[in-house]
């Protein structure tokens, strides 16, 4: 295939609760929405691949679509279920085995924090016994320790949920749109020090779909031309400190999956993070946005307290992180949550972002997922 | 003693944590697992803290077999030096007390206090805190 795969279309659910429709019926949803705006129709997809961790298979949404005959592989891969169904379709159309496709994804969880089996993770029983297959306890203690190593204050983690907020109120698929001041965060009861409980997103339900082509196909839809310049899905490298950790290496805790996702993307973007324009990183908690500005090349480790007093990553900074609200205010539909942030950075070059659009009219934007137990993806657009 | 699982802790008095040395490269990890690739070994039985958090909600059951009546309890990563850095309990520490770097030792408490005959979990406490 000559030329970049590009995002034809997309379609989205609102995330948070939406009780009597289930997982798939959003997924579909966010399907038909896909369409819509590609401007094709269901049978034009030769081919798709769907994520949804807790919220059934995929390919049965054939019976809503209409039966086809496609071709639909589901993908379960933990918090990188989306990025691994977007990195597969992509794939599927760069090996010119296809011309048009849809990555979709889509989840409904039970209300509470995610309740995860340590057999699932290859861990004994009394891990989970003991209560440590806690993934905000990990979280927790990941921050802690870079709080004490780089001078990280826990102001700088409530600027991150004061942020995510104010930015979710004009994202129309955001779950949690009404801000919330620095003293609400910081005042509120802990659920894991140094968090609070506005710190953390929630478990919740949405779903996303994306139609990617051959640049040929794009242009003949006559669609604007957002290219996947980069994906990459990594796991853990040596020495790293994941979710659902019983121990660390000594000298542990610094390489992350994400920091070999994150340079892989680059280097096959060509670009570096100085010419990102705007990013959605994965922001489970404040801490995570806070680390993953370091892990994903945009600032050295301490630099985001400055950053965050700055306001560098607000809407008119100079690198917007998690325009639409990120997790924290989105929450995280496991299945669709990567591809949600995909979804806003198409809204954000073709810009549509209305209140929350990033001015300056911006042409690369990156997208960020981490999960358990060590898998990272990550995304490049280029307009 | 009965400890929550076998092979975690040696039945000397004090128990040391059972880690396991990588045969081939000499990394040492915990729990020591079943492959034989890795060998056991006895940890050091103090340390310091590497990290930490207070869990503050009761996990969910399964898996978690904790009391129903739930008290926050502190949960660290202790460095034992040139060896690995473990995850367990913190005891006999306020929450407003408990630092990075604080020196550690390994004790065995009740998983529920309660019980008549309880489970019991290793964790550490601020070295020389206790007779």
């Amino acid at each position: 295939m000559s030329g970049d795969v590009c995002i034809v279309g997309v379609g989205i659910h609102p995330f948070g609760r939406t009780d009597g429709l289930s997982g798939l019926d959003q997924g579909v949803y966010a399907v038909r929405q896909a369409l819509a705006d590609a401007g094709i129709d269901w049978p034009q997809v030769q081919f798709a691949y769907g994520s949804s961790d807790a919220a059934g298979n995929p390919d049965t949404m054939v019976e809503r679509l209409g039966l086809t005959g496609v071709q639909f592989i589901n993908v379960r891969n933990g918090c990188a279920a989306g990025g691994s169904a977007l990195f597969s379709a992509q794939m599927a159309i760069k090996s010119g085995e296809f011309e048009i496709g849809l990555a979709v994804g889509f989840d409904k969880h039970p209300r509470g924090a995610f309740n995860a089996m340590p057999a699932e993770y290859n861990l004994p029983d009394w891990y989970g016994e003991a209560g440590y297959m806690i993934t905000t306890q990990f979280f927790a203690a990941k921050i802690m320790r870079y709080m004490h190593e780089h001078g990280i204050s826990q102001t700088s983690l409530a600027r991150v949920a004061n942020k995510a907020f104010r930015n979710a109120v004009h994202a129309p698929h955001a779950w949690r749109r009404e801000p919330v001041d620095m003293e609400t965060i910081l005042e509120a009861p802990l659920v894991s020090d140094p968090y609070t409980k506005y710190m953390f997103c929630s478990p919740a339900e949405g779903g996303v779909a994306l139609i990617l082509a051959s640049e040929k196909k794009a242009r003949e839809l006559g669609k604007p031309l957002v290219r996947l310049k980069a994906a990459t899905m990594r796991t853990r490298p040596p020495k790293s400190f994941e979710v659902f950790a019983p121990s660390i290496d000594i000298g542990g805790g610094t390489a992350t999956a994400t920091r070999i996702a994150s340079a892989d993307a680059f280097r096959m973007a060509g670009i570096g993070p100085e010419d990102i324009a705007l990013a959605q990183l994965q922001d489970t908690e404040c801490g995570a946005e806070i680390m993953h500005m370091a892990e994903n090349g945009f600032c050295k480790d301490g630099d985001q307290e400055a950053w965050l007093e700055q306001g560098r990553t607000e809407i008119g900074g100079a690198l917007p992180v998690n325009t639409d609200g990120g997790c924290l205010a989105c929450g995280e539909p496991i299945g669709a949550s990567g591809l949600r942030q995909v979804y806003e950075n198409v809204v954000q070059l073709r810009g549509d972002g209305g209140g929350r659009q990033v001015p300056g009219n911006p042409k690369t934007a990156y997208s960020h997922v981490y999960g358990a137990p060590g898998v990272s993806a990550v995304t490049i657009l280029e307009r | 003693m009965r400890a929550i699982a076998e092979g975690l802790v040696t039945e000397d008095s004090p128990p040391h944590l059972i880690g396991g040395r990588e045969r081939a490269t000499g990394r040492v990890v915990f729990p020591c697992p079943g492959a034989d690739t890795f060998e056991p070994v006895a940890l050091s039985r103090t340390g310091t803290l590497w990290s930490y958090t207070i869990q503050r909600y009761r996990p969910k059951s399964p898996p978690y077999s904790g009391p129903e009546a739930f008290r926050p309890w502190p949960v660290g990563y202790v460095e034992l030096a040139g060896e690995v850095i473990v995850e367990a309990r913190l005891t006999d520490v306020a929450f407003e007390d408990i630092r990075i770097g604080m020196p550690l030792e390994l004790t065995m408490i009740p998983l529920d206090p309660e019980a008549a005959d309880p489970v019991m979990i290793p964790a550490f406490r601020p070295a020389g805190a206790a007779a």
